[in-house]
């Protein structure tokens, strides 16, 4: 063991009460470092989860312009576009983009997606809705329908449709009832209610009518190519990043939650920087209380630093000495706050299971190597003025003391 | 015989104007290899102020300092520290050893300060020269839990653990019992004699300052003997 650390770790043990005390405190900190960094990270998680596991974090789209640029001219050609550009634009070769943005990294599933609006008749009412065309397979990938069903199968095979709870009230629609669907273009087509969903406050959950590709693209006359492609990836947080990759290879308009939702984002980066703000009160806290055990520390110490000196020990190994006993007392206090911090967090349950009523904090963001890394650094220079003044002792007036 | 320590026309003042002390006031005297001396004088002499400066502890305001040839006054305080971890050691009266130490690690600290560790041959050497104090039994004490006359002994067996051609003690016995300040005279004028170590003993005490070979007095800031 190098001599200084020797020295530092005796210094601690001479005063065991005194050093286990402030120890005990910088744990303490750390705790809170902990918790705040479990709290925030799991709140992170669950808003993220929320909010994001029902919808597309990267969604694909044909980029508008080169909509209008692969067009040849002419009035009539023209007048299409415009209707197109309203419906919004037509992503033509889907399937031969699908593939690709399956096989980024991170992108853990793909759907495409026909989307528009129409109108269910019943009686002598009609509900305007939104029409979301899926492939069957894919029914319940990107939004859970299958986990929010109240009535019903997710079945969209032949003319079977899913609609929103809210429209299943208004228009009395139960599982089994044919209805009939009117598109925006005017087609329409008896269609049968297989479930019904209730996405709670979920996108357009209330109002929807859920169908298959096929049915979607014939209802809203889009003879090929579909509207977007939706995907969920693995990471949420690294939307932008995967979001870059599929943009480069290719080359269609790509928009990731955190433009779709940004207010999600603002809300997230908010309660980051709430928690770095509280998390850099309990690091300042950890150094001022260093800071101040070891002002004491060394002024207690005069005499001895005088000693020290006089028998050859130069400035810098004093100055040496009282910053190992500074990591000594972050390290020691950080690892025993980052055993505390678990400690604490260990018995709230996975933010998966979260219930209402308690904290969702995941015990897998404790940050517990950067609470020890960062305490031990703190520690060191918050003993950098007490050792230096240590140093600079009159040797003279400290022995004669 | 050769000098050790040279000292000519040596002042220190503390403070300034109104208050200030001129305690000495162009001191001159020679230390030679294998002196035992006596530094006597009233209280307020400049017994202890001497042995600072003569230690490289403090600069004089003004005069010749020069041992073993090399100028005190121009050498920096890392030149400094690293003269006296080689050449000089100290025994004070108070304030001497390193309390939260044992008696070994007290004795081995001038060398394992100037390597930045212990090795078993310091702490070989440290036994020997705890033995030869008379302290074999106490290796492993930590200070508190030693007698006034045995801290000195540690402190005189740290004093040589680097083998220093000078050893400044001030007021060593001043603590002590007369029994217990005749036990380390016994034990300084005995490495005096087989070492040939150079003393230099601040003292009030006559009886003491009769042990060694020369007395030293300091009056008026100048130095007699
Ligand atoms: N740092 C200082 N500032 C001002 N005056 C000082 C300082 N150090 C010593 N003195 C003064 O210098 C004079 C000599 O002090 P010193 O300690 O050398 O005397 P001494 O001979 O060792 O006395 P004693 O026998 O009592 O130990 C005293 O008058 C003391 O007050
Ligand atoms: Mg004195």
């Amino acid at each position: 063991m190098p001599y200084v650390l020797k020295i530092g770790f005796r210094y601690l043990t001479a005063n065991p009460g005194q050093s286990a005390l402030l120890i005990f405190g910088v744990a303490l900190g750390v705790l809170a470092f902990i918790f705040m960094s479990a709290l925030i990270g799991g709140l992170n998680t669950m808003i993220t989860e929320n909010m994001l596991g029902n919808s597309s974090h990267i969604t694909i789209e044909a980029p508008e312009d080169r909509v209008r640029a692969l067009l040849p001219g002419g009035p009539a050609v023209h007048l299409l576009s415009q209707q197109e550009l309203t419906e919004g634009s037509i992503l033509r070769t889907a399937d031969a983009f699908e593939p690709v943005i399956a096989a980024v990294p991170g992108v853990v599933v793909t759907s495409q997606v026909i989307s528009g609006s129409g109108f269910l008749i019943q009686g002598g009412s009609t509900a305007p809705v939104s029409i979301t065309g899926v492939s069957a397979a894919k029914v319940s990938e990107i939004t859970d329908i299958a986990a929010d069903l109240i009535a019903g199968s997710t079945d969209i095979s032949g003319s079977n449709i899913l609609v929103g709870s809210r429209l299943a009230d208004d228009l009395r629609l139960s599982v089994g009832k044919a209805v009939p669907l009117r598109s925006s273009t005017g087609a329409e087509r008896v269609m049968t209610v297989a479930g019904i969903f209730d996405l709670g406050m979920g996108p357009g959950g209330g109002s929807a009518v859920w169908l298959s590709l096929a049915n979607a693209r014939s209802l809203l006359g889009m003879s090929q190519g579909v509207s977007r492609i939706e995907t969920q990836i693995a990471d949420v947080n690294i939307a932008d990043a995967v979001a870059d990759i599929i943009r480069a290879r290719t080359g269609l308009k790509v928009t990731p939650w955190t433009e779709s939702n940004a207010n999600i984002q603002d809300a997230l980066d908010a309660q980051a920087q709430t928690g770095y703000i509280v998390r850099a009160f309990a690091l300042i806290i950890v150094v001022i209380g260093v800071a101040s055990a070891m002002m004491l520390s060394t002024y207690r110490r005069r005499p001895e630093i005088g000693i020290m000196r006089a028998m050859g020990a130069s400035q810098r190994f004093v100055v040496a000495v009282f910053l190992s006993q500074g990591m000594l007392i972050g390290l020691l206090g950080g690892v025993l706050g980052a055993a505390l911090g678990f400690l604490l967090v260990l018995p709230y349950p996975a933010v998966d299971n979260y219930t209402p009523g308690t904290l969702p904090i995941d015990i897998r963001q404790g940050s517990y190597a950067l609470a020890v890394l960062l305490t031990t650094l703190g520690a060191v220079l918050a003993s950098i003025l007490p050792a230096r003044a240590a140093a600079a002792v009159d040797p003279v007036q400290a022995i004669g003391q | 015989m050769t000098a050790l320590v040279e000292v000519r026309g040596l002042v220190k003042t503390f403070g300034e104007g109104e208050t200030v002390t001129r305690v000495l006031k162009g001191l001159t005297v020679t230390l030679r290899v294998g002196e035992m001396a006596a530094l006597l004088g009233a209280s307020g002499s400049g017994k202890s102020t001497l042995l600072s400066i003569l230690g490289t502890l403090m600069r004089p305001t003004a005069g010749e300092h020069l041992m073993l040839d090399v100028d005190m006054t121009v050498a920096d305080d890392a030149a400094l520290t690293a003269f006296r971890n080689r050449h000089i050691g100290f025994v004070f009266q108070f304030h001497n050893l390193l309390p939260d130490f044992t008696a070994l690690e007290n004795v081995i600290f001038p060398t394992a300060v100037q390597t930045g560790r212990e090795t078993d041959g310091m702490r070989q050497r440290g036994r020997d020269l705890l033995a030869r104090v008379g302290l074999a039994d106490r290796i492993d004490f930590r200070v508190p839990n030693l007698s006034g006359g045995q801290k000195q002994r540690v402190a005189v067996a740290r004093a040589l653990m680097n083998q220093p051609e000078l050893v400044l003690a001030d007021e060593p016995t001043g603590n002590l019992d007369s029994a217990a300040a005749a036990q380390v005279m016994e034990l300084i004028a005995e490495i005096n004699r087989d070492a040939g170590t150079t003393f230099l003993i601040s003292t009030h005490d006559s009886r003491i300052a009769e042990r060694c070979q020369r007395q030293i007095s300091i009056r008026d800031g100048v130095a007699t003997g």
